[in-house]
C-alpha cells in the first residue's frame, strides 16, 4: 500500500522556531492579556458551551471537564461487543444500538453522561468538533491555504482570511512553512467530517516557536486539564513552564529544557494511568521530587 | 516422499491433537509504537504481526467513499516465513487473502463514523504452518481494538477441514497439505453472523456443516483469548500508578 505515513499516537518533537510569529510569550509569561492563562484547550468554558454543540451529525457529546467528574475512580475498561445496557436511546458515544441493546464499540472506559451510557475510548483519533482549540502542525503551504494536520483522519485547511496575519496571495510561505506548529481553532466541521481552521476565534491563536510538542490520546484531555484545570496548573506552576493543550491530544510546552523534561514526563504519566485512583498524588510527589526547591 | 499418518491408530491427530483441539494460541496486544494499533499471534508454529493505521486519508483517492470510510488490507508473507525461501511481494494468494480480509473487517468496522477516510490494516507473516488467514485477522481484529476502530465486535477466526475422512479443526501443516478439504471461517462472535467462507477441497452437505459448527466453537474460544490479551493489556489495576514515566511500551 502506499504512503504508509508514521501516525505514532505519541511523539516527541523539539521544534526550533525561527523567532518570528504572532505574540509569542516567554516561559514566564502567563497571562494572554485578557486576564486567562494561556491559550488553547484552557480548562476555563465558559466561553466554550454554546460553541460544543455545532455540526454534529452523530450526536457525540464531548465528555468535558466540567460535566465529566474527574473524581479519581476506577472505571471498568470495555471491549467492542461488550454488553452496556438495555434501551432504545441511552448509547452515547463509543457505542452502537442494535434491537434495543447498547453495546460497546470501542476499547475504552464506560462511562454515564447526562442519561446516556457512553464508552471513553482509550486511544482513537480525534474528531473534528467546531469551536475545539487544537495545535496543529503544517503539511502543505498553498498560495491561498495552508493545510494543517490536527491529528484527525483528515487534515484541515487554514485559510489566509482566516489567519491571524494579513496575507498576500502567494505570499504564504512568509509566515507559516511546513512543520510548523499552530494554535488554532476548528471554525466548522461539515457533514462529511470536513473541517475549517480559523485563528480568529479563541485565545492564544498564533504560530508556536521554540518549545516541545507532545502527543496523547485525546480523551486523555480533560484528564490532564483536571477539574477546573487543577492537575495542569499544577504541573505549570510546578515547572515553570508554559503549556498549551489542545483538544486534539497535542500540547506544546516551552520553557527551560530540563523542567520541559519534567512537565512532559508528567504528562505522559497521566496518559498512562487515566484511570487510576491517586493519580493527582502521584503526580504531585514526582513534581516535588523533581522540581525539588525551585517553587 | 513419506506420507504422515494424519489419523493414528489411538484417533488423535498426527501431532496428538483431539479433532476439535486448537493448537497452543498466544496473543500480545500493543507491541508497535508507530502504529495506531497492533497484535501479536503466535498460533502453532504461525507468527504473524497485525498493525493498523486510522482512520485516516484514504490512498489512492479514487477508493474513498464519500458516506463512509473503508477498510484496505495488506497481507504479506516475509521470504522467511516458510521453508523454501518465498520471493518478495505480493502474489495472487496474498492478493486474495487481503481482499477477503478487508472484505470481512468492513461487515465488523462501523465505517460511518468515519466518512471518505480508510482503515488500513496490515498483516505481516514471520513464520507460516497452515492456518496464516485465520491468524492474520485474529491479529488484526485485536489491533483494530488497540487502534480504537469503532466494532461491533472483536472478529475471531479458525480453519476446520477434513483429513483422513474425520472432520477436524484448525489444521496444521502437513493436514492443510495432505487432507481432503480446508475451510477457513470468520466470524461475529456474539451473533455467529459469518463473515468469511472459504473452501479449498471436498466436502458433502452434512460434512460441512459439522466442519462449520466446529470452527464457530473455536471461534468462540479464540475469541476469549483476543478479549483477555486486550484486558491484561489495558485493565485497570487498582492500586498504584503504574511506575515511573519511562515505564510501558507507549513511550517514544
Amino acid at each position: 500500500m502506499a504512503n504508509d505515513r508514521n501516525r505514532g499516537r505519541r511523539r516527541q518533537d523539539w521544534f526550533g522556531g525561527d523567532g518570528r510569529s504572532g505574540n509569542f510569550a516567554g516561559p514566564r509569561d502567563r497571562d494572554d492579556g485578557q486576564g486567562r492563562r494561556d491559550g488553547p484547550g484552557q480548562y476555563d468554558r465558559r466561553d466554550r458551551q454554546d460553541r460544543r454543540y455545532d455540526c454534529r451529525d452523530d450526536g457525540r457529546d464531548r465528555p468535558q471537564g466540567r460535566d465529566r467528574p474527574a473524581v479519581e475512580q476506577t472505571r471498568e475498561v470495555v471491549l467492542p461487543g461488550d454488553l452496556l445496557a438495555h434501551g432504545k436511546n441511552i448509547g452515547g458515544p463509543g457505542t452502537y444500538t442494535e434491537n434495543g441493546v447498547v453495546y460497546a464499540a470501542q476499547l475504552g472506559v464506560r462511562t454515564f453522561q447526562e442519561g446516556k451510557v457512553s464508552v471513553l475510548p482509550l486511544g482513537g483519533k480525534y474528531m473534528p468538533i467546531a469551536g475545539d482549540e487544537v495545535i496543529g502542525k503544517v503539511l502543505d503551504v498553498n498560495p491561498n491555504f495552508w493545510l494543517v494536520d490536527i491529528n484527525a483522519p483528515y487534515p484541515a485547511p487554514l485559510h489566509i482570511d482566516e489567519s491571524a496575519w494579513q496575507v498576500q496571495i502567494g505570499e504564504t510561505a512568509k509566515y507559516l512553512n511546513r512543520g510548523d506548529i499552530v494554535a488554532v481553532s476548528i471554525q466548522s466541521v461539515d457533514v462529511v467530517k470536513r473541517s475549517k481552521l480559523t485563528m480568529k476565534d479563541g485565545h492564544g491563536m498564533r504560530k508556536l516557536a521554540g518549545g516541545m510538542v507532545m502527543e496523547v490520546s485525546p480523551s486523555k484531555v480533560p484528564r490532564i486539564i483536571g477539574k477546573g484545570g487543577s492537575m495542569i496548573s499544577m504541573i505549570k506552576d510546578r515547572t515553570g513552564c508554559m503549556i498549551l493543550v489542545g483538544q486534539n491530544g497535542r500540547m506544546w510546552i516551552d520553557g527551560e529544557p530540563d523542567m520541559i523534561l519534567v512537565a512532559a514526563e508528567a504528562i505522559g504519566m497521566i496518559d498512562r494511568n487515566a484511570q487510576q485512583s491517586g493519580l493527582t498524588d502521584a503526580v504531585q510527589r514526582f513534581l516535588e521530587e523533581r522540581t525539588g526547591s525551585r517553587r | 516422499m513419506e506420507e504422515v499418518k494424519l489419523i493414528r491408530e489411538d484417533g488423535l491427530r498426527a501431532d496428538g491433537r483431539k479433532f476439535d483441539e486448537l493448537r497452543p494460541l498466544k496473543i500480545e496486544a500493543n507491541v508497535l509504537h508507530r502504529a495506531d494499533g497492533s497484535a501479536y499471534v503466535e498460533w502453532g508454529q504461525n507468527k504473524v504481526l497485525a498493525a493498523v493505521y486510522g482512520p485516516r486519508e484514504t490512498h489512492p483517492r479514487y477508493a474513498q467513499k464519500m458516506d463512509r470510510g473503508i477498510v484496505q488490507c495488506r497481507y504479506n508473507m516475509a521470504p522467511f516465513s516458510v521453508t523454501e525461501r518465498r520471493r518478495p511481494g505480493p502474489d495472487r494468494r496474498s492478493v486474495e487473502i487481503s481482499k477477503v480480509t478487508a472484505e470481512a473487517f468492513e461487515r465488523a468496522v462501523l465505517t460511518e463514523k468515519f466518512p471518505r477516510a480508510s482503515v488500513d490494516i496490515y498483516i505481516e507473516v514471520l513464520e507460516a504452518n497452515a492456518g496464516t488467514r485465520c491468524a492474520g485477522i485474529t491479529a488484526a481484529a485485536v489491533a483494530l481494538a488497540d487502534a480504537g476502530v469503532p466494532m461491533r465486535d472483536l472478529v475471531a477466526s479458525c480453519a476446520a477441514g477434513k483429513v483422513g475422512d474425520q472432520i477436524v479443526v484448525d489444521l496444521g501443516k502437513e493436514e492443510d497439505n495432505q487432507g481432503q478439504a480446508d475451510l477457513p471461517v470468520a466470524i461475529i462472535p456474539r451473533t455467529g453472523e459469518i463473515i468469511l467462507l472459504q473452501m479449498d477441497g471436498h466436502l458433502t452437505v452434512d460434512e460441512l456443516e459439522k466442519a462449520l459448527d466446529l470452527a464457530m466453537d473455536a471461534c468462540k474460544r479464540i475469541n476469549a483469548i483476543q478479549r483477555e490479551a486486550l484486558t491484561k493489556r489495558y485493565a485497570v489495576r487498582s492500586g498504584e500508578v503504574k511506575d515511573g514515566p519511562e515505564g510501558g511500551a507507549n513511550d517514544g
